[in-house]
């Protein structure tokens, strides 16, 4: 026992960067519990994350490829990991809090009838024993928990832990896929994937995000030539993604993108809680609005009270003609 | 056909929450409560589903103590026909959760349950995977469309992934959970609130259920997360481009 699993993630074959942060908590907990830690790869052709992943200082960069993990489905991928996690004597299951985590991570814990915590944040030890620090209330309070089952898994806020760094190289150990997605009631229909040429949210240095304030998908438009001007990501408030303004997905906040970018520009959002749970972490955050009241100026490094409309695009040329 | 939806009750959102100085949790005192506004958009679901014709019953379980019975209620304001408050006075953990619905899913047998993707107090969104996983069932998460096959024996569900939008089918039974923009969750009428005070709403002791109730997760202590610094208001675009660069050197 004490040994650590670290459930990556890929994208077509790709390795997910916020894999490499719960890998940063599972060498934590291992250093403690004297455990080994190892990574667990699945999908259909996904040999060359396995190869990626198992230079970040893992033991055993399991590789679990199959056609029957072409597609995620919940209960195939939790029953792969759970028979890894019995012959491989784990203790401990994390994986980055994305959605294919938070989907998969609780229905995996219940195959042991174990406890997880969400979202990890922070951990500190009680001798060898784990506590791990997770934000609740959107992030207005820290809780601080124990796991007390045999088994004890988790998901990682990418945020909140450097990326492991590369290490001795660990041996990619492929395992025998017997899970049947026929069998398990879910038919994979498809994915409408957002196209985008823009750096990922979670991952970009810089991220431009827009509320209320925009008026419409117009105001967006203005925010994009900024982020052009900065290689940046677009995000946004709840109110401007439930407009239908910009996808789904570009919501930072409680319910959607957890970001920590070098630099945050948020215009034209007033800052509810909810949001500011989502983005708190950046390293400079400048605010843009009307509104000098605006919460979202109680966390800002750098707030101008102004009109989006009129101090993006002047800041939009200030940045081009700096670059000329 | 029958709906399972669930009703927690939670610390209104909107309520700015303190941490107790000795740390053993979070000020109540003068706190507001209502229902999840996850779970609010599964009743809706779940009330549209039914509207649509077939005669389907809405089941609401709520689990806690005594007044987690207004939040039921609430549920039923919405138009759910009958509730399930399952009396619990201790603290209780997703697992622990997941464990009580399984045995009231056993019990009632509905088509499918649907509930909030997570609880806006601890933030978990482990409960509804974990039942699913418990009952061996499907599920589908984070779902922004739920479209009924034809013979009600299985769902269509668009569910919010990172970097798009998936499409899977769930044979029922099955487990859902609502994300935000599933839909606009109604308001319950003044006839609905009257109507929803003669509902019933069947007590089950948590001891009678046979779940062990010890929580996988203990909580340990409380604390305030970091603040950040008030910053500086600047005057005008320029003064911004400078400190940027001179003294935040971020671009």
């Amino acid at each position: 026992m004490g040994n650590v699993l670290i459930i990556a993630e890929q994208f077509k074959g790709k390795l997910k960067k916020a894999t490499l942060s719960a890998i940063t908590l599972g060498k934590m907990v291992a250093e403690k519990s004297g455990g080994a830690v190892d990574a667990l790869v699945m999908g259909g052709g996904v040999a060359a994350a396995a190869d990626e992943i198992k230079v970040y200082g893992v033991k055993k960069a399991f590789l679990a490829d199959s056609p029957a993990l072409e597609n995620y489905v919940a209960e195939p991928y939790a029953q792969t990991v759970a028979e890894v996690m019995k012959s491989g004597g784990h203790e401990f299951a994390f994986a980055a809090a994305t959605a294919f985590a938070k989907d998969l991570m609780p229905r995996l814990a219940s195959k042991f009838t174990a406890g997880m915590a969400s979202e990890i944040c922070g951990v500190s030890f009680d001798g060898a024993k784990p506590v791990f620090a997770r934000p609740v209330w959107a992030g207005n309070a820290i809780a601080h928990v124990t796991i007390e089952s045999a088994q004890k898994f988790g998901t990682v806020r990418a945020t909140e832990f450097e990326h492991a760094k590369p290490g001795e190289a660990g041996v990619v150990t492929p395992v025998t896929v017997t899970a049947d997605p026929a069998k398990c009631g879910v038919k994979y229909v498809g994915f409408a994937e957002t196209k985008s040429e823009r750096p990922e949210l979670t991952e970009a240095r810089v991220v431009i995000s827009g509320g209320r304030g925009c008026k419409g998908p117009e105001g967006f438009k203005i925010l994009e030539e900024l982020a052009d001007t900065l290689t940046a990501a677009i995000g946004a408030s709840r109110a401007a993604v439930d407009s239908g303004w910009v996808p789904n997905d570009l919501q930072v906040g409680q319910t959607g993108k957890i970001v920590a970018p070098d630099l945050y520009i948020a215009a034209g959002l007033s800052g509810a809680i909810q949001h500011l749970a989502g983005m708190k972490g950046s390293k400079v955050i400048v605010a843009i609005n009307k509104d000098s009241e605006a919460p979202i100026f109680s966390v800002a490094d750098y707030g101008l009270v102004a009109d989006l409309f009129k101090a993006v695009p002047e800041l939009t040329a200030a940045l081009k003609a700096a670059k000329a | 056909m029958k709906i399972l939806v669930t009703s927690k009750r939670v610390t209104d959102p909107d309520m700015k929450i303190k941490v107790k100085a000795d740390g053993t949790g979070i000020v109540t005192d003068g706190m507001n409560y209502k229902v999840n506004p996850f779970d609010e958009i599964a009743i809706e679901e779940a009330l549209r589903i039914k509207e649509k014709g077939g005669g389907a019953e809405v089941v609401v379980v709520g689990i806690g103590g005594k007044d987690a019975a207004l939040e039921i209620r609430s549920g039923l304001a919405m138009g759910a026909d009958r509730g399930i408050h399952v009396l619990c006075e201790q603290a209780v953990d997703s697992s622990v959760v997941a464990q009580i619905l399984a045995k009231v899913y056993e019990t009632e047998k509905p088509d499918f349950v649907i509930m909030g993707k997570q609880a806006v107090d601890d933030d978990s969104n482990q409960a509804a995977q974990m039942l699913a996983g418990a009952l061996g069932v499907p599920q589908a998460c984070f779902a922004s469309k739920v479209e009924l096959a034809g013979d009600a024996k299985s769902a269509r569900v668009t569910r919010e992934v990172d970097g798009g939008l998936e499409t899977i089918e769930v044979t029922f039974p099955a487990v859902l959970t609502a994300d935000l923009r599933l839909n606009e969750p109604r308001y319950a009428s003044l006839p609905g609130i009257m109507k929803a005070k003669k509902k019933k709403i069947d007590e089950i002791p948590v001891a009678s259920l046979g779940v062990d109730t010890n929580p996988r997760v203990k909580f340990v202590k409380m604390t305030e997360p970091p603040t950040r610094k008030a910053g500086v208001k600047v005057a005008d675009v320029p003064t911004l481009v400078q400190k940027l660069k001179e003294e935040a050197k971020v671009i």
